[in-house]
Protein backbone atom coordinates (compact mmCIF):
# COMPACT_ATOMS: atom_id res chain seq x y z
CA UNK A 1 0.00 0.00 0.00
CA UNK A 2 3.08 2.25 0.55
CA UNK A 3 3.83 2.81 -3.45
CA UNK A 4 -0.47 3.74 -3.71
CA UNK A 5 1.34 6.85 -5.51
CA UNK A 6 3.97 8.40 -7.38
CA UNK A 7 6.34 10.84 -5.31
CA UNK A 8 6.28 14.55 -6.55
CA UNK A 9 7.47 17.46 -5.16
CA UNK A 10 4.43 19.24 -6.01
CA UNK A 11 2.65 20.14 -2.16
CA UNK A 12 -1.08 19.74 -1.28
CA UNK A 13 -2.34 16.02 -2.44
CA UNK A 14 -2.93 15.20 1.24
CA UNK A 15 -4.72 18.61 1.45
CA UNK A 16 -6.96 18.42 -1.40
CA UNK A 17 -7.37 14.87 -1.85
CA UNK A 18 -8.28 14.81 1.44
CA UNK A 19 -10.97 17.41 0.64
CA UNK A 20 -11.75 16.12 -2.13
CA UNK A 21 -13.32 12.96 -0.58
CA UNK A 22 -14.57 14.26 2.50
CA UNK A 23 -16.71 16.57 0.57
CA UNK A 24 -17.50 14.00 -1.63
CA UNK A 25 -18.72 11.70 0.74
CA UNK A 26 -20.42 14.18 2.60
CA UNK A 27 -22.34 15.51 -0.46
CA UNK A 28 -22.91 12.29 -2.51
CA UNK A 29 -22.01 9.03 -0.89
CA UNK A 30 -23.80 9.48 1.84
CA UNK A 31 -27.22 10.56 0.77
CA UNK A 32 -26.50 7.89 -2.07
CA UNK A 33 -25.90 5.21 0.94
CA UNK A 34 -29.23 6.43 2.70
CA UNK A 35 -30.88 4.98 -0.38
CA UNK A 36 -29.09 2.11 -0.72
CA UNK A 37 -29.62 0.95 3.23
CA UNK A 38 -33.69 2.22 2.66
CA UNK A 39 -34.23 -0.02 -0.29
CA UNK A 40 -32.10 -2.86 1.79
CA UNK A 41 -34.27 -2.41 4.28
CA UNK A 42 -37.51 -2.99 2.11
CA UNK A 43 -37.00 -6.25 2.27
CA UNK A 44 -38.19 -8.27 -1.38
CA UNK A 45 -41.78 -8.81 -0.70
CA UNK A 46 -41.74 -5.15 -0.68
CA UNK A 47 -39.31 -4.06 -3.40
CA UNK A 48 -41.55 -6.80 -5.79
CA UNK A 49 -44.93 -5.60 -5.30
CA UNK A 50 -43.27 -2.29 -6.59
CA UNK A 51 -41.40 -3.54 -9.14
CA UNK A 52 -44.66 -5.65 -10.50
CA UNK A 53 -47.20 -2.71 -10.01
CA UNK A 54 -48.71 -2.14 -13.45
CA UNK A 55 -48.37 1.44 -13.03
CA UNK A 56 -44.81 1.20 -11.68
CA UNK A 57 -43.72 -0.60 -14.95
CA UNK A 58 -45.61 1.40 -17.53
CA UNK A 59 -44.19 4.54 -15.93
CA UNK A 60 -40.20 2.81 -16.35
CA UNK A 61 -41.92 1.85 -20.06
CA UNK A 62 -42.74 4.88 -21.04
CA UNK A 63 -39.47 6.64 -19.51
CA UNK A 64 -36.90 4.32 -20.93
CA UNK A 65 -38.88 4.07 -24.40
CA UNK A 66 -39.27 7.50 -25.16
CA UNK A 67 -35.73 8.09 -23.90
CA UNK A 68 -34.97 5.38 -26.29
CA UNK A 69 -36.59 6.86 -29.21
CA UNK A 70 -35.59 10.31 -28.27
CA UNK A 71 -31.49 9.49 -28.40
CA UNK A 72 -31.83 7.86 -31.60
CA UNK A 73 -33.63 10.82 -33.40
CA UNK A 74 -31.08 12.52 -31.93
CA UNK A 75 -28.28 10.90 -32.88
CA UNK A 76 -29.34 10.84 -36.55
CA UNK A 77 -30.12 14.74 -36.73
CA UNK A 78 -26.97 15.31 -34.00
CA UNK A 79 -24.96 13.95 -36.18
CA UNK A 80 -25.86 16.02 -39.39
CA UNK A 81 -25.82 19.52 -37.17
CA UNK A 82 -22.06 18.25 -35.71
CA UNK A 83 -21.50 17.54 -39.67
CA UNK A 84 -22.22 20.57 -40.86
CA UNK A 85 -20.75 22.77 -38.31
CA UNK A 86 -17.41 20.89 -38.83
CA UNK A 87 -17.19 20.82 -42.32
CA UNK A 88 -19.70 23.59 -43.91
CA UNK A 89 -19.37 27.27 -43.72
CA UNK A 90 -22.45 29.41 -44.03
CA UNK A 91 -23.57 32.31 -42.52
CA UNK A 92 -25.10 31.98 -38.91
CA UNK A 93 -22.53 28.88 -38.19
CA UNK A 94 -21.19 30.29 -35.17
CA UNK A 95 -24.44 31.40 -34.38
CA UNK A 96 -25.88 27.68 -34.71
CA UNK A 97 -23.00 26.15 -33.33
CA UNK A 98 -23.26 28.51 -29.71
CA UNK A 99 -27.47 27.54 -29.83
CA UNK A 100 -26.93 23.59 -29.68
CA UNK A 101 -25.85 24.38 -26.05
CA UNK A 102 -29.44 25.69 -25.23
CA UNK A 103 -30.51 22.89 -23.94
CA UNK A 104 -27.58 22.87 -21.09
CA UNK A 105 -28.19 26.22 -20.33
CA UNK A 106 -32.25 26.68 -20.53
CA UNK A 107 -33.69 25.48 -16.92
CA UNK A 108 -36.08 22.70 -17.90
CA UNK A 109 -38.71 24.25 -16.01
CA UNK A 110 -38.72 26.99 -18.75
CA UNK A 111 -38.57 24.78 -21.85
CA UNK A 112 -41.29 22.25 -20.33
CA UNK A 113 -43.98 25.56 -20.31
CA UNK A 114 -42.79 26.63 -23.91
CA UNK A 115 -42.67 23.05 -25.53
CA UNK A 116 -46.42 22.21 -23.80
CA UNK A 117 -47.02 25.69 -25.36
CA UNK A 118 -45.85 25.26 -28.91
CA UNK A 119 -46.91 21.59 -29.27
CA UNK A 120 -50.27 22.69 -27.49
CA UNK A 121 -53.67 22.07 -29.47
CA UNK A 122 -54.03 26.15 -30.31
CA UNK A 123 -49.88 25.98 -29.66
CA UNK A 124 -47.60 27.33 -32.55
CA UNK A 125 -46.92 23.64 -34.08
CA UNK A 126 -49.61 22.32 -32.32
CA UNK A 127 -52.63 24.06 -34.52
CA UNK A 128 -50.88 22.75 -37.76
CA UNK A 129 -50.61 19.50 -36.39
CA UNK A 130 -53.76 18.58 -34.87
CA UNK A 131 -56.19 19.34 -38.21
CA UNK A 132 -54.11 15.88 -39.42
CA UNK A 133 -54.89 14.15 -36.29
CA UNK A 134 -51.40 14.49 -34.68
CA UNK A 135 -51.28 14.98 -30.82
CA UNK A 136 -48.02 15.81 -29.41
CA UNK A 137 -49.13 17.73 -25.62
CA UNK A 138 -50.45 15.40 -23.49
CA UNK A 139 -49.52 12.31 -25.27
CA UNK A 140 -46.39 9.46 -25.17
CA UNK A 141 -44.94 11.76 -28.42
CA UNK A 142 -44.78 14.96 -26.09
CA UNK A 143 -42.18 13.15 -23.98
CA UNK A 144 -39.97 12.26 -26.70
CA UNK A 145 -40.39 16.12 -28.14
CA UNK A 146 -39.02 17.05 -24.63
CA UNK A 147 -36.67 14.47 -24.30
CA UNK A 148 -34.87 15.27 -27.86
CA UNK A 149 -34.76 18.65 -26.86
CA UNK A 150 -32.46 17.98 -23.87
CA UNK A 151 -30.63 15.13 -25.68
CA UNK A 152 -29.78 17.12 -28.46
CA UNK A 153 -26.34 18.93 -27.22
CA UNK A 154 -24.88 15.62 -26.02
CA UNK A 155 -24.52 13.68 -29.29
CA UNK A 156 -23.61 16.79 -31.10
CA UNK A 157 -20.52 17.58 -28.74
CA UNK A 158 -19.67 14.14 -28.37
CA UNK A 159 -19.40 13.66 -32.09
CA UNK A 160 -18.17 17.33 -32.82
CA UNK A 161 -14.50 16.74 -31.36
CA UNK A 162 -13.71 13.46 -33.13
CA UNK A 163 -15.08 14.83 -36.72
CA UNK A 164 -12.74 18.28 -36.50
CA UNK A 165 -9.77 15.11 -35.58
CA UNK A 166 -10.37 13.24 -38.54
CA UNK A 167 -7.81 13.19 -41.37
CA UNK A 168 -9.33 14.80 -44.61
CA UNK A 169 -6.64 12.91 -46.53
CA UNK A 170 -8.00 9.56 -45.61
CA UNK A 171 -11.30 10.55 -47.41
CA UNK A 172 -8.99 11.74 -50.29
CA UNK A 173 -7.12 7.86 -50.49
CA UNK A 174 -10.91 6.69 -50.99
CA UNK A 175 -11.57 9.13 -53.44
CA UNK A 176 -8.66 8.76 -55.50
CA UNK A 177 -8.91 4.73 -55.02
CA UNK A 178 -12.36 5.30 -56.92
CA UNK A 179 -14.98 5.40 -54.20
CA UNK A 180 -17.96 7.77 -54.30
CA UNK A 181 -18.84 9.97 -51.75
CA UNK A 182 -21.62 7.68 -50.09
CA UNK A 183 -19.26 4.92 -50.34
CA UNK A 184 -16.39 6.94 -48.49
CA UNK A 185 -19.08 8.05 -45.54
CA UNK A 186 -20.51 4.82 -45.37
CA UNK A 187 -16.90 2.64 -45.02
CA UNK A 188 -14.65 5.26 -44.22
CA UNK A 189 -16.26 8.05 -42.11
CA UNK A 190 -18.81 6.40 -40.27
CA UNK A 191 -16.47 3.61 -38.70
CA UNK A 192 -14.32 6.37 -37.58
CA UNK A 193 -17.06 7.99 -35.84
CA UNK A 194 -18.99 4.99 -34.44
CA UNK A 195 -17.84 4.90 -30.70
CA UNK A 196 -18.25 8.82 -30.30
CA UNK A 197 -22.02 8.25 -31.74
CA UNK A 198 -22.47 5.61 -29.40
CA UNK A 199 -21.43 7.64 -26.44
CA UNK A 200 -23.43 10.43 -27.48
CA UNK A 201 -26.49 8.27 -28.06
CA UNK A 202 -25.36 6.88 -24.30
CA UNK A 203 -25.29 10.63 -22.95
CA UNK A 204 -28.26 11.38 -24.31
CA UNK A 205 -30.49 8.10 -23.11
CA UNK A 206 -29.20 8.30 -19.82
CA UNK A 207 -29.99 11.91 -19.49
CA UNK A 208 -33.63 11.60 -21.05
CA UNK A 209 -34.46 8.81 -18.84
CA UNK A 210 -34.04 10.78 -15.78
CA UNK A 211 -35.21 13.99 -16.72
CA UNK A 212 -38.15 15.29 -15.15
CA UNK A 213 -38.81 19.30 -15.52
CA UNK A 214 -38.99 19.16 -19.23
CA UNK A 215 -41.29 16.69 -19.28
CA UNK A 216 -43.51 16.83 -17.12
CA UNK A 217 -45.46 19.74 -18.34
CA UNK A 218 -45.94 18.14 -22.12
CA UNK A 219 -46.73 14.88 -21.11
CA UNK A 220 -49.97 15.49 -19.47
CA UNK A 221 -49.22 12.73 -16.74
CA UNK A 222 -52.05 10.30 -17.82
CA UNK A 223 -51.27 7.28 -14.93
CA UNK A 224 -50.72 4.27 -17.43
CA UNK A 225 -50.14 6.49 -20.65
CA UNK A 226 -48.05 9.33 -20.28
CA UNK A 227 -46.40 9.22 -16.86
CA UNK A 228 -42.33 8.75 -16.22
CA UNK A 229 -40.88 7.19 -13.93
CA UNK A 230 -39.39 9.92 -12.43
CA UNK A 231 -42.62 11.68 -11.88
CA UNK A 232 -44.38 8.72 -10.33
CA UNK A 233 -41.15 8.94 -7.50
CA UNK A 234 -42.57 12.04 -6.83
CA UNK A 235 -46.53 10.94 -6.87
CA UNK A 236 -45.24 8.14 -4.29
CA UNK A 237 -43.48 10.74 -2.01
CA UNK A 238 -46.38 13.05 -2.00
CA UNK A 239 -48.38 10.23 -0.64
CA UNK A 240 -45.36 9.56 2.61
CA UNK A 241 -45.10 6.38 0.44
CA UNK A 242 -41.54 5.86 0.71
CA UNK A 243 -41.15 2.76 0.01
CA UNK A 244 -42.83 2.92 -3.22
CA UNK A 245 -40.74 6.23 -4.40
CA UNK A 246 -36.88 4.16 -2.94
CA UNK A 247 -37.88 1.34 -5.07
CA UNK A 248 -38.62 3.13 -8.22
CA UNK A 249 -35.32 4.89 -7.77
CA UNK A 250 -33.11 2.27 -7.24
CA UNK A 251 -34.49 0.54 -10.10
CA UNK A 252 -33.36 3.41 -12.01
CA UNK A 253 -30.34 3.79 -10.24
CA UNK A 254 -29.39 0.38 -11.40
CA UNK A 255 -30.50 0.76 -14.86
CA UNK A 256 -28.69 4.37 -14.97
CA UNK A 257 -25.36 2.68 -13.63
CA UNK A 258 -25.34 -0.13 -16.20
CA UNK A 259 -25.26 2.72 -18.83
CA UNK A 260 -22.23 4.08 -17.22
CA UNK A 261 -20.56 1.11 -17.03
CA UNK A 262 -21.55 0.54 -20.63
CA UNK A 263 -20.44 4.53 -21.54
CA UNK A 264 -16.74 4.02 -19.45
CA UNK A 265 -16.25 0.20 -22.14
CA UNK A 266 -17.25 2.15 -24.81
CA UNK A 267 -14.64 5.00 -24.19
CA UNK A 268 -12.04 2.26 -23.44
CA UNK A 269 -13.07 0.97 -26.61
CA UNK A 270 -12.95 3.68 -28.65
CA UNK A 271 -9.13 4.88 -26.96
CA UNK A 272 -7.93 1.20 -27.62
CA UNK A 273 -8.74 1.30 -31.15
CA UNK A 274 -8.08 4.97 -32.44
CA UNK A 275 -5.05 4.47 -29.75
CA UNK A 276 -2.66 4.03 -33.21
CA UNK A 277 -4.17 6.30 -35.48
CA UNK A 278 -3.75 9.41 -32.93
CA UNK B 1 0.76 24.49 -62.90
CA UNK B 2 -2.72 25.18 -63.74
CA UNK B 3 -3.03 20.85 -64.66
CA UNK B 4 -1.81 20.85 -60.95
CA UNK B 5 -4.03 23.39 -59.24
CA UNK B 6 -7.36 21.36 -61.31
CA UNK B 7 -6.07 18.08 -60.12
CA UNK B 8 -6.20 19.37 -56.87
CA UNK B 9 -9.19 20.74 -56.61
CA UNK B 10 -10.89 17.67 -58.44
CA UNK B 11 -9.49 15.57 -55.47
CA UNK B 12 -10.85 18.25 -53.21
CA UNK B 13 -14.38 18.14 -54.49
CA UNK B 14 -14.28 13.89 -54.10
CA UNK B 15 -13.27 14.61 -50.26
CA UNK B 16 -16.34 16.59 -50.10
CA UNK B 17 -19.93 16.56 -50.99
CA UNK B 18 -21.60 17.59 -53.82
CA UNK B 19 -23.22 21.31 -53.31
CA UNK B 20 -26.78 20.25 -53.65
CA UNK B 21 -25.91 17.47 -51.02
CA UNK B 22 -24.43 20.68 -48.30
CA UNK B 23 -27.37 22.91 -49.32
CA UNK B 24 -29.67 20.28 -47.81
CA UNK B 25 -27.71 18.90 -45.27
CA UNK B 26 -27.61 22.42 -43.53
CA UNK B 27 -31.30 23.00 -44.84
CA UNK B 28 -32.00 19.98 -42.49
CA UNK B 29 -29.56 20.97 -39.57
CA UNK B 30 -30.99 24.43 -39.60
CA UNK B 31 -33.96 23.68 -39.80
CA UNK B 32 -34.00 21.10 -36.92
CA UNK B 33 -32.89 23.65 -34.26
CA UNK B 34 -35.12 25.84 -34.82
CA UNK B 35 -37.97 23.59 -34.72
CA UNK B 36 -36.73 22.16 -31.33
CA UNK B 37 -34.67 24.72 -30.04
CA UNK B 38 -35.41 28.06 -31.38
CA UNK B 39 -38.78 27.91 -31.31
CA UNK B 40 -39.44 27.62 -27.85
CA UNK B 41 -37.28 30.16 -26.99
CA UNK B 42 -38.92 32.55 -29.36
CA UNK B 43 -41.94 31.23 -27.74
CA UNK B 44 -41.19 32.69 -24.08
CA UNK B 45 -40.22 35.94 -24.79
CA UNK B 46 -43.50 36.46 -27.47
CA UNK B 47 -45.87 34.56 -24.67
CA UNK B 48 -44.29 37.07 -21.42
CA UNK B 49 -45.07 39.90 -24.01
CA UNK B 50 -48.92 39.07 -24.85
CA UNK B 51 -50.58 41.18 -22.48
CA UNK B 52 -48.15 44.26 -23.12
CA UNK B 53 -45.39 45.72 -21.15
CA UNK B 54 -47.20 46.45 -18.26
CA UNK B 55 -48.42 43.20 -17.52
CA UNK B 56 -45.21 41.77 -17.78
CA UNK B 57 -43.34 44.16 -15.31
CA UNK B 58 -46.45 43.63 -12.97
CA UNK B 59 -45.91 40.11 -13.02
CA UNK B 60 -42.29 40.11 -12.43
CA UNK B 61 -42.93 43.36 -9.62
CA UNK B 62 -44.85 40.36 -7.68
CA UNK B 63 -44.23 39.77 -3.93
CA UNK B 64 -43.62 36.15 -4.84
CA UNK B 65 -41.87 36.43 -7.68
CA UNK B 66 -39.30 38.69 -6.02
CA UNK B 67 -38.66 36.60 -2.78
CA UNK B 68 -38.42 33.55 -5.82
CA UNK B 69 -35.66 35.72 -7.43
CA UNK B 70 -34.14 36.43 -3.77
CA UNK B 71 -33.86 32.66 -3.13
CA UNK B 72 -32.41 31.85 -6.44
CA UNK B 73 -29.80 33.94 -6.31
CA UNK B 74 -29.05 32.88 -2.55
CA UNK B 75 -29.11 29.61 -3.10
CA UNK B 76 -26.78 29.98 -6.74
CA UNK B 77 -24.57 32.59 -4.72
CA UNK B 78 -23.85 29.33 -1.79
CA UNK B 79 -23.86 26.40 -4.10
CA UNK B 80 -21.63 27.73 -7.10
CA UNK B 81 -18.64 28.94 -4.86
CA UNK B 82 -18.99 25.51 -2.70
CA UNK B 83 -18.17 23.19 -6.01
CA UNK B 84 -16.06 25.80 -7.29
CA UNK B 85 -13.52 25.31 -4.29
CA UNK B 86 -14.04 21.51 -4.63
CA UNK B 87 -13.33 21.40 -8.00
CA UNK B 88 -10.41 23.49 -7.66
CA UNK B 89 -9.27 20.92 -4.57
CA UNK B 90 -10.44 17.33 -6.65
CA UNK B 91 -8.27 19.21 -9.87
CA UNK B 92 -5.54 19.63 -8.70
CA UNK B 93 -5.17 16.09 -6.56
CA UNK B 94 -6.26 14.41 -9.23
CA UNK B 95 -4.33 16.34 -12.04
CA UNK B 96 -1.36 16.80 -10.55
CA UNK B 97 -0.41 14.23 -9.13
CA UNK B 98 -0.49 10.34 -9.97
CA UNK B 99 -2.01 7.65 -7.36
CA UNK B 100 -4.48 4.38 -7.24
CA UNK B 101 -7.94 4.62 -7.91
CA UNK B 102 -7.73 8.11 -9.69
CA UNK B 103 -10.38 6.97 -12.77
CA UNK B 104 -12.32 5.24 -9.39
CA UNK B 105 -12.61 8.77 -7.91
CA UNK B 106 -13.35 10.83 -11.34
CA UNK B 107 -16.13 8.01 -11.88
CA UNK B 108 -17.78 8.83 -8.25
CA UNK B 109 -17.57 12.90 -9.10
CA UNK B 110 -19.16 12.59 -12.35
CA UNK B 111 -21.97 10.57 -10.56
CA UNK B 112 -24.41 13.37 -10.07
CA UNK B 113 -24.53 13.21 -14.12
CA UNK B 114 -25.78 10.40 -14.73
CA UNK B 115 -28.66 10.42 -11.64
CA UNK B 116 -31.88 11.45 -12.16
CA UNK B 117 -32.76 14.69 -10.60
CA UNK B 118 -35.75 13.81 -8.97
CA UNK B 119 -33.45 11.29 -7.11
CA UNK B 120 -30.76 13.83 -6.02
CA UNK B 121 -33.69 15.43 -4.31
CA UNK B 122 -35.07 12.26 -2.57
CA UNK B 123 -31.60 10.98 -1.35
CA UNK B 124 -31.91 14.42 0.52
CA UNK B 125 -35.68 13.73 1.95
CA UNK B 126 -34.26 9.74 2.87
CA UNK B 127 -32.03 10.99 4.93
CA UNK B 128 -33.60 14.66 6.63
CA UNK B 129 -37.07 13.58 6.15
CA UNK B 130 -39.39 12.89 8.80
CA UNK B 131 -39.23 9.46 9.20
CA UNK B 132 -34.80 9.32 8.88
CA UNK B 133 -32.79 8.85 11.71
CA UNK B 134 -31.38 12.55 11.16
CA UNK B 135 -34.38 14.72 10.46
CA UNK B 136 -36.15 13.94 13.62
CA UNK B 137 -32.65 14.37 15.94
CA UNK B 138 -32.04 17.73 13.63
CA UNK B 139 -34.79 18.87 14.40
CA UNK B 140 -35.33 18.58 17.84
CA UNK B 141 -31.69 21.03 17.75
CA UNK B 142 -34.17 23.54 15.71
CA UNK B 143 -32.31 22.92 12.20
CA UNK B 144 -34.60 22.28 9.81
CA UNK B 145 -33.02 21.19 6.23
CA UNK B 146 -35.78 19.50 4.67
CA UNK B 147 -38.98 21.82 2.86
CA UNK B 148 -36.33 24.77 4.36
CA UNK B 149 -33.29 27.03 2.77
CA UNK B 150 -30.53 24.49 3.47
CA UNK B 151 -32.23 21.30 1.59
CA UNK B 152 -32.63 23.66 -1.67
CA UNK B 153 -28.87 24.50 -1.18
CA UNK B 154 -28.10 20.50 -0.41
CA UNK B 155 -29.74 19.65 -3.58
CA UNK B 156 -28.60 22.17 -5.70
CA UNK B 157 -25.24 21.35 -4.75
CA UNK B 158 -25.52 18.23 -5.35
CA UNK B 159 -26.62 18.52 -9.11
CA UNK B 160 -24.48 20.81 -10.15
CA UNK B 161 -21.29 19.11 -7.72
CA UNK B 162 -18.99 18.07 -10.83
CA UNK B 163 -19.15 20.90 -13.25
CA UNK B 164 -16.14 22.65 -12.06
CA UNK B 165 -14.29 19.60 -11.70
CA UNK B 166 -14.79 18.41 -14.87
CA UNK B 167 -13.97 21.47 -16.72
CA UNK B 168 -10.45 22.00 -14.47
CA UNK B 169 -8.95 18.40 -14.68
CA UNK B 170 -8.47 17.76 -18.24
CA UNK B 171 -7.30 20.94 -18.73
CA UNK B 172 -4.71 20.81 -15.72
CA UNK B 173 -4.02 17.09 -16.79
CA UNK B 174 -3.03 19.18 -20.40
CA UNK B 175 -0.64 21.43 -18.41
CA UNK B 176 1.19 18.98 -16.57
CA UNK B 177 3.17 20.09 -13.55
CA UNK B 178 5.94 21.27 -15.26
CA UNK B 179 5.00 25.12 -14.32
CA UNK B 180 4.35 24.43 -10.53
CA UNK B 181 8.09 22.57 -10.31
CA UNK B 182 9.82 25.56 -11.93
CA UNK B 183 8.37 27.81 -9.36
CA UNK B 184 8.88 25.95 -6.37
CA UNK B 185 12.83 25.07 -7.45
CA UNK B 186 12.82 28.73 -7.63
CA UNK B 187 11.67 29.21 -4.14
CA UNK B 188 7.75 29.51 -4.39
CA UNK B 189 5.99 28.25 -1.20
CA UNK B 190 2.89 26.07 -2.60
CA UNK B 191 -0.03 29.28 -2.42
CA UNK B 192 2.51 31.30 -4.24
CA UNK B 193 2.37 28.54 -6.73
CA UNK B 194 -1.00 27.56 -6.87
CA UNK B 195 -1.70 31.77 -6.95
CA UNK B 196 0.62 32.89 -9.15
CA UNK B 197 1.58 30.11 -11.67
CA UNK B 198 -1.39 27.60 -11.93
CA UNK B 199 -4.48 29.91 -10.92
CA UNK B 200 -3.36 32.34 -13.84
CA UNK B 201 -3.52 29.01 -16.22
CA UNK B 202 -6.60 27.74 -15.32
CA UNK B 203 -8.49 31.05 -14.77
CA UNK B 204 -10.25 30.95 -18.04
CA UNK B 205 -11.66 27.47 -17.53
CA UNK B 206 -12.04 27.89 -13.95
CA UNK B 207 -14.68 30.48 -15.40
CA UNK B 208 -16.59 28.47 -17.85
CA UNK B 209 -17.02 25.69 -15.35
CA UNK B 210 -18.30 28.34 -13.21
CA UNK B 211 -20.57 29.49 -15.98
CA UNK B 212 -22.38 26.28 -16.63
CA UNK B 213 -22.35 25.48 -12.31
CA UNK B 214 -24.46 28.51 -12.37
CA UNK B 215 -26.55 28.25 -14.95
CA UNK B 216 -27.65 24.49 -13.67
CA UNK B 217 -27.24 25.94 -9.98
CA UNK B 218 -30.08 29.23 -10.81
CA UNK B 219 -32.24 26.50 -13.28
CA UNK B 220 -32.68 23.35 -11.74
CA UNK B 221 -36.15 22.18 -11.07
CA UNK B 222 -36.53 18.42 -10.50
CA UNK B 223 -34.06 17.98 -7.21
CA UNK B 224 -35.44 21.09 -5.62
CA UNK B 225 -38.86 20.81 -6.03
CA UNK B 226 -38.56 17.61 -4.22
CA UNK B 227 -37.03 19.01 -1.12
CA UNK B 228 -38.55 22.21 -1.78
CA UNK B 229 -42.30 21.76 -0.13
CA UNK B 230 -43.50 24.56 -2.69
CA UNK B 231 -43.99 27.26 0.63
CA UNK B 232 -44.78 30.29 -1.27
CA UNK B 233 -42.69 33.63 -0.93
CA UNK B 234 -40.26 30.94 1.34
CA UNK B 235 -38.98 28.03 -0.24
CA UNK B 236 -39.27 28.64 -4.17
CA UNK B 237 -37.35 29.29 -6.19
CA UNK B 238 -37.93 30.59 -9.88
CA UNK B 239 -38.33 27.91 -11.66
CA UNK B 240 -40.54 26.42 -9.22
CA UNK B 241 -42.56 29.72 -9.51
CA UNK B 242 -42.79 29.19 -12.65
CA UNK B 243 -44.36 25.98 -12.42
CA UNK B 244 -46.89 27.18 -9.86
CA UNK B 245 -47.56 30.01 -11.92
CA UNK B 246 -48.59 27.79 -15.17
CA UNK B 247 -50.30 25.41 -13.48
CA UNK B 248 -52.88 28.40 -12.23
CA UNK B 249 -53.08 29.00 -15.41
CA UNK B 250 -51.14 32.71 -15.39
CA UNK B 251 -49.77 32.35 -18.25
CA UNK B 252 -47.94 35.35 -18.92
CA UNK B 253 -46.89 35.75 -15.64
CA UNK B 254 -45.55 32.17 -15.75
CA UNK B 255 -43.84 33.29 -19.11
CA UNK B 256 -42.11 36.55 -17.68
CA UNK B 257 -40.45 34.74 -14.98
CA UNK B 258 -39.28 32.30 -17.34
CA UNK B 259 -37.94 35.27 -19.94
CA UNK B 260 -35.51 35.99 -16.82
CA UNK B 261 -34.34 32.37 -16.70
CA UNK B 262 -33.97 32.83 -20.63
CA UNK B 263 -31.63 35.45 -20.46
CA UNK B 264 -29.73 33.84 -17.91
CA UNK B 265 -29.32 31.21 -20.64
CA UNK B 266 -28.88 33.56 -23.21
CA UNK B 267 -26.10 35.64 -21.23
CA UNK B 268 -24.26 32.21 -20.51
CA UNK B 269 -24.35 30.83 -23.67
CA UNK B 270 -22.48 34.39 -25.05
CA UNK B 271 -20.14 34.05 -22.30
CA UNK B 272 -19.60 30.67 -22.75
CA UNK B 273 -19.25 31.50 -26.60
CA UNK B 274 -16.48 33.97 -26.38
CA UNK B 275 -14.34 32.32 -24.07
CA UNK B 276 -14.27 29.67 -26.46
CA UNK B 277 -13.51 32.12 -29.39
CA UNK B 278 -10.79 34.31 -27.59
CA UNK B 279 -9.46 32.07 -24.87
CA UNK B 280 -9.96 28.52 -26.59
CA UNK B 281 -6.32 27.81 -25.76
CA UNK B 282 -6.67 27.89 -22.82
CA UNK B 283 -9.83 25.89 -22.43
CA UNK B 284 -9.23 21.75 -22.20
CA UNK B 285 -9.38 20.42 -25.59
CA UNK B 286 -12.72 19.42 -26.08
CA UNK B 287 -13.97 23.10 -25.58
CA UNK B 288 -11.69 24.21 -28.11
CA UNK B 289 -13.37 25.39 -31.53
Amino acid sequence: MKNWRQPSILPGFGLTLGYTITYLTLIILIPLAALVVRTASLGWADFFAVVMDERTQLALRTSFGAALIAAAVNVVFGVVVAWVLVRYDFPGRRLLDAIVDLPFALPTAVAGIALAALYAKNGWIGSLLDPLGIKVAFTPLGIVIALIFIGLPFVVRTVQPVMEELDREVEEAAATLGASRFQTIRRVVLPSLTPAILTGFALAFARAVGEYGSVIFIAGNIPYVSEIAPLLIVIRLEEFNYAGATAIASIMLIISFAMLLFINLLQMWSRRRYANVR
Amino acid sequence: MSAETSTSRRFRDAATETPLARYILVAIAVGFMALILLMPLLLVFIEAFRQGIPAFFEALGDVDALAAIRLTLLVAAIAVPLNLVFGVSAAWAIAKFEFKGKTFLTTLIDLPFSISPVISGLVYVLLFGANSYLGPILKGWGIEILFAVPGIVLATVFVTFPFVARELIPLMQEQGTGDEEAALSLGANGWQTFWYVTLPNIKWGLLYGVLLCNARAMGEFGAVSVVSGHIRGLTETMPLHVEVLYNEYNFVAAFAVSTLLALLALVTLALKTILEIRYGEQLSASRKH
